[in-house]
């Protein structure tokens, strides 16, 4: 079974909607996600791939792009026991 | 970065992860900082208008570019080197009869390292699942209308690869500079939802 992220070809997600002057980060926490994510790759807390994976199966599509993100460090710290 | 007055639950449970994490000596706040002010800095979809406009004066570096992009790009002073890893770019050209899209069908990969983070509807389930099927219609909805004999490719992006379209240079800018030409180059012509 294709897992949540898999979506290509699928029906059913509505119209792209596009928003104008779009800033990087739409909230500092945001910022914060992003750089936690590459620090801790970078210390090799957790490696991209263990990430990627780590996003796919902790991921819903009712949360945000960073939400998921966020969701995902935390599943991978705790599976590590750094918290 | 530790100047955040965001009180939302999630901005709460982002800066309390933080503190737990610095406690344990596996973040550094200050490093944080520095590395997302170097980024923002760094890594803009202007990058991505200068290789356009490059490409449109000068044919050698077009051939360079399209050959191998990681190659072409130190000529402007660029990388595809200042992410977690390196990954290949590859440069699409769009012509009179074909038009290139770029997508991520199974996450967000794009070449954030040179153009920055990409927007939010390029990371939408709607966009992922659509443009692979009926692309010419979720073109449509960003106004973008096709000649109908025009071939439309959508290139899915993954972890290595990652896909910038070289637009086509707009007719009647045979005056303009380079630097002119850069500024009519916009990030959805880069992703292939534009024009230029």
């Amino acid at each position: 079974m294709p897992r949540i992220n898999d979506v290509g070809g699928m029906d059913g997600f509505g119209p792209v909607v596009e928003e104008p002057d779009e800033p990087m980060f739409h909230a500092d926490w945001e910022a914060h996600v992003f750089a936690m994510n590459r620090a801790l790759v970078g210390r090799g807390v957790y490696n991209l791939d263990e990430f990627r994976d780590a996003v796919e199966r902790t991921m819903s599509h009712e949360s945000s792009y960073y939400e998921n993100w966020f969701r995902a460090i935390r599943t991978l710290l705790e599976e590590k026991g750094h918290v | 970065m530790s100047d955040d007055h965001d009180d939302s639950p999630i901005a709460a449970r982002v800066r309390e992860l933080e503190a737990v994490l610095e406690e344990k000596g596996l973040l550094d706040a200050a490093e944080l900082d520095r590395a997302l002010e170097a980024f923002a800095h760094k890594a803009t979809p202007a990058n991505g208008f200068r290789v356009v406009a490059r490409a449109w004066v000068d044919e050698e570096f077009k051939a360079k570019l399209l050959d191998d992009a990681n190659e072409a790009l130190p000529a402007l002073g660029l990388s595809m080197g200042g992410g977690l890893q390196v990954q290949r770019l590859h440069v699409v050209e769009n012509t009179e009869k074909v038009h290139n899209v770029v997508v991520c069908t199974l996450c967000s990969c794009y070449p954030i390292a040179l153009l920055g983070p990409s927007p939010t509807w390029y990371k939408s389930p709607a966009y992922r699942s659509k443009v692979v099927s009926h692309p010419r219609e979720v073109l449509e909805q960003f106004g973008f209308e096709l000649p109908g004999d025009t071939e439309i490719r959508v290139w899915d992006a993954n972890a290595e690869s990652r896909y910038m379209v070289l637009p086509r240079r707009p007719e009647g800018t045979e005056q303009l500079s380079e630097e002119e030409l850069a500024r009519l180059v916009t990030r959805n012509g880069l992703i292939g939802t534009a024009a230029v």
